[in-house]
Formats: C-alpha cells, structure tokens, sequence
C-alpha cells in the first residue's frame, strides 16, 4: 500500500494523543490547574492533530461530517464517532481538573474507554480488510493498541507501566512482522484464484495499459527485503529498546524527553512499514507478488 | 445507506466469454467514451499526450500467458470490471454512505455528492474495480451503464452496457443472473462460468467463462516427404561440385 505521509502521521500522533488522554482519564497522573492544562493541550495537541493530518488525504474533506452516518457497517464511521465522544467527554474532564480542581472520576474513566476504544475502531479500518492479508488478523489492533497504551503512558510519566506495555509493544511488533510476511501466501488468494485460469502455469503476460494508474500507486507499493530488514531494526531499536534503557536509568526529565522522542521516531518507521510492506490482493493481476 | 440490501431477485451483471476475447481493448475505449460524457464525473486523464500519461477507466483488459506441462502456451484476454458482488465489501466500508448496492437490480454504485474520497472502498475489493478520479477526487466505478439499459430513449438494442453494445467479437453478455432461465444463466451453467477469487467471500455477480482446451494434433506436413535428402554420397555431376566446392578454402 501506498505509505501517505498524512495517514502515517495520523495514526501515529493520535495513537499516541489517545494514549496519554487514555491515562488521564484513569487519574494516573492526576494533576489539577496549570499542570493539568499542560498535560491535556499535550494530548489534544496530538490527537486532533492527527485527526487533522487524516483529513488531508480526503479528496473532499468539505464533506467529512457525512462520514458520521454509517456506524453500523463502517469502521471509519464508528472511528468518527469514538474520536469525537473521547475528546468531548475528556474536554469536560480536563476542565473540571483545569479550572475548577476537582477530579470527577466517573467521567475519567468514561473518556479513557472512549479513548483506548478510538484507537481501536483506528486498527480495525485496517484490521477488517480481506483484501490485504498482512492486515486482515488479530496483530492489527493487538499492536495498535499496545503502542498506544505503552507510548500514552511514556507520556504520562507512567513509568512502571510504561516499561511492560513499550516492552510487549516491541514483542507484538516483532512478532507481526516475522509472522506477517507469509499471510499473503497462506490466504489462499493467488493469480490463479485471482483469474480462475487452469491447466498450467499463469504469467501475468501484458497489462491493461502502459502507463502507471491509480491502482498501481495506490496498492503496489514495493520495498526492498534489505530495506525493510534494516527498518524493522532502527524501528525496535528507536522505538522501543531504547526507550526502555532510558526508562531504567536513574529518573532526568531530559532522558525521558529523548525516550519520548526516540519512541516517536521508532513508532513512525514501523508505521511507516505497516503501510508500505502491505500487499493488496489487486498486485496479483499485474503479475506482483506472485514469488 | 452502506447496509446491504436484502437479497435482490434480479442480479443484473456481465458474462465474460475468456475463451472468445480477442483482447482488442474495445470494450475499453466505449466504456471510457460514454462513461466519461454521462453518469456523474467525467473520467479524467492526466497528461495524456505527454511522457506519463495517466487516467481514470473502469473496465480494463489484462493478458496472461497459461503455459500447460506440455506443448504451446496459451494467451488468454481478461477484461475486469467490477462484479456487483453480492456481499460487496466496498458498500459496508463507506462512512458516507456515498457507496450503495441498489435493492431493485443489484447493481453497485457511487452517489459521487456524498463521496469524501476517502479511498476505503477502492482498498476493500479485492478486484482493482474502483479507482479515484484525481481531477474530481470522487470514486469512480462501473455502473453497468445503468443510464443505458433502462433509458427509452435509446433504440432497444442499445439498452446493454456500452462495453457489451460494442465488443466485435461477441465476449461480453449482459443479463440477469438472479434468473437461472435466462440466456447469460444458461450460458455460465453451459460453459462452467466461475467466480473470480472465490475465497475472497464477495460473491461476485459477474461470472468469467473458462477458455476451450485447444485443438492437439499430430504435426502434418505433406512437402516434408519430398524434402528429404536422396542420398548422402553424390555420383557423376553432382559428385564433382561436391568435390570442387569442398575443395575450396573454408569448404570443408
């Protein structure tokens, strides 16, 4: 799949906005007034960022609020509606801490479900596609949501959290990536399912035009087996394994501020791959992916 | 509304005779043609007369090489469309609704005033059916030329999707699958018509009819006889020139 800068930005940011928003709502930490303020337009900052970067890539973004309507099939639908209902009921929460110092904790933990909840109706637009087998399994949201719950509560300054949740994040991701290089070969979709042709081997011969389309740079995204090898390394490296070191040396805001950056970076790398290793079934009729 | 409709009766939809298509492209350059001038959008191109031409179409014809255990390869014309799956998985993706399955025919289509050009349903087919328009940023699909098989003002025979009205070689055939005693029912019962990735679950309506075994023979060649050398030892004249040309440098 095509890696867009802007899809790649969302779901890294928000997840990550989420997380944090997720924690506060769990009261952990629980500041009240100005560090409060701080911690909140750190968390709105990223989350409504990341919504904003998405709608860059919508073709008519004047039309976004008709995306609303159709909860009951579309992911993308319930994704509007999670992300919405969390910044609302957080909005309240943080006002109440903010401004009037108290902690209505019913409301919390409302706005941490609705935020977790987010990230999850996020992983499950990519989870529910068939069509891209490295996608289409229970790893989708498993390392969606470990990343925003091990990154929120990085941000959080969570730190005995912060140290399983970014540990398991790293063994989620790795193991996605070893198992998911052969998904596309045991989903059973293949050029012979794909143009039900029999008696003999089938070679995609010439394609439909000579020039490039919108399929092509859409869905036949190709990176090299060395590159991605070398990525998956710099991503558990930056965003996980170093993080975790800084984590465990003695407590400096500006270690933790470099976790937290380094964390970033290892997590847009590997976002980076979930889009650009993704191999959509439509490659086949162009004779991709077929080895 | 992005649920999918109740089962329809009448599926209406394309056989395509993989056997019969001559991969002239054709198909490819009507559908352009009246889709480009009616339904919705007009199909855009970029740069089309210059280094990187690109554009929007939606029908488009492959070719692929089945190259059997033994003897000749066989090339075989695929022209791809969309399906009007029955469980279509570009309907239940679209947030918008903008994406439909029509309950009368089964026909699927795009209410381009409620698309945002998120691209999700373009990412669910397994087909490369849809494609977005990069001038009007909106999907575009086939329709199955629904402003021709229902419009009176066209002469009755044009009532068929153009790329149907228009393939010479007879491949396209256009019906109600929903009707097993139809002619396109009957023809895919005939010929073994086949889905197109099965597995996929999209139960597509459109069906693909398999190519015929061709013809094996055993090599004949009447001249073949009369060719063959007489003789390996020439006598007389032909000796001689034998002789006299070997003789010469780099003759033998």
């Amino acid at each position: 799949m095509h890696p867009a800068p802007s899809v790649i930005l969302f779901t890294t940011l928000s997840g990550l906005g989420f997380g944090l928003l997720f924690w506060l709502g769990l009261g952990m930490p629980g500041p009240t007034g100005v560090v409060a303020f701080v911690f909140f337009a750190i968390a709105y900052l990223l989350a409504v960022g990341g919504l904003l970067a998405s709608t860059f890539h919508l073709g008519h973004p004047e039309r976004a609020l008709k995306a609303f309507s159709q909860w009951q099939t579309s992911w993308l639908s319930r994704e509007a509606w999670a992300s919405v209902a969390a910044l609302v009921v957080m909005a309240v929460y943080g006002a109440g801490l903010v401004f009037l110092g108290t902690k209505w904790t019913a409301l919390g933990l409302i706005g941490a479900v609705l935020s977790i909840g987010t990230v999850f109706t996020t992983s499950m637009i990519y989870a529910q596609l068939r069509t891209v087998p490295r996608w289409h399994h229970w790893t989708t949201p498993a390392v969606f949501l470990c990343l925003s719950l091990g990154g929120g509560a990085l941000l959080a300054g969570q730190i005995r959290f912060a140290l399983p949740l970014l540990a398991l994040a790293g063994v989620a991701q790795a193991y996605t990536w070893i198992t998911g290089d052969a998904r596309l070969r045991s989903s059973g979709t293949t050029l012979a399912s794909a143009t039900g042709l029999q008696g003999g081997s089938i070679r995609a011969f010439e394609p439909p035009h000579t020039g490039t389309n919108y399929l092509l740079r859409e869905f036949v995204y190709v990176v090299g087996r060395k590159h991605s090898r070398n990525l998956r390394v710099i991503s558990l490296t930056l965003g996980f394994i170093l993080p975790i070191v800084l984590l465990l040396l003695p407590f400096n805001h500006i270690l933790a501020g470099v976790a937290v950056v380094s964390h970033l970076a290892g997590v847009l790398v590997a976002r980076w791959l979930f889009f650009a290793e993704a191999e959509h079934v439509v490659g086949l009729y162009y004779g991709k992916r077929t080895t | 509304m992005t649920q999918l409709p109740p089962l329809s009766a009448v599926k209406l939809g394309l056989v395509i005779d993989l056997d019969t298509c001559v991969g002239c492209h054709a198909c490819v350059v009507s559908c352009k043609g009246w889709n480009t001038e009616n339904y919705g959008a007009p199909l855009s191109d970029q740069d089309a007369y210059g280094a990187n031409p690109s554009g929007t179409f939606l029908n488009r014809v492959h070719s692929y090489e089945v190259q059997p255990a033994e003897g000749h390869a066989q090339l075989v014309h695929f022209p791809k469309s969309c399906l009007h799956c029955e469980d279509a998985p570009c309907v239940t993706v679209c947030p918008t609704g903008a994406s439909y399955k029509r309950v009368e025919d089964g026909i699927v289509l795009v209410n381009e005033s409620d698309c945002i050009g998120c691209g999700l349903c373009a990412w669910a087919c397994p087909y490369g059916a849809r494609e977005m328009d990069v001038a009007e940023k909106v999907m575009k699909k086939c329709t199955l030329c629904v402003d021709r098989i229902y419009n009176d003002n066209l002469p009755e025979e044009d009532r068929v999707p153009a790329c149907v009205r228009t393939c010479p070689a007879g491949a396209r055939h256009f019906g109600d699958l929903g009707d097993p005693e139809s002619d396109v029912s009957q023809l895919v019962a005939e010929r073994g018509g086949f889905d197109l990735m099965p597995e996929q679950g999209t139960k597509p309506v459109n069906k693909y009819l398999p190519p015929r075994p061709r013809d094996r023979s055993e090599d004949v060649d009447i001249l073949a006889p009369y060719l063959a050398p007489v003789t390996d030892q020439p006598k007389g004249f032909v000796g001689w020139l034998d002789k006299a040309l070997s003789a010469l440098p780099g003759g033998k």
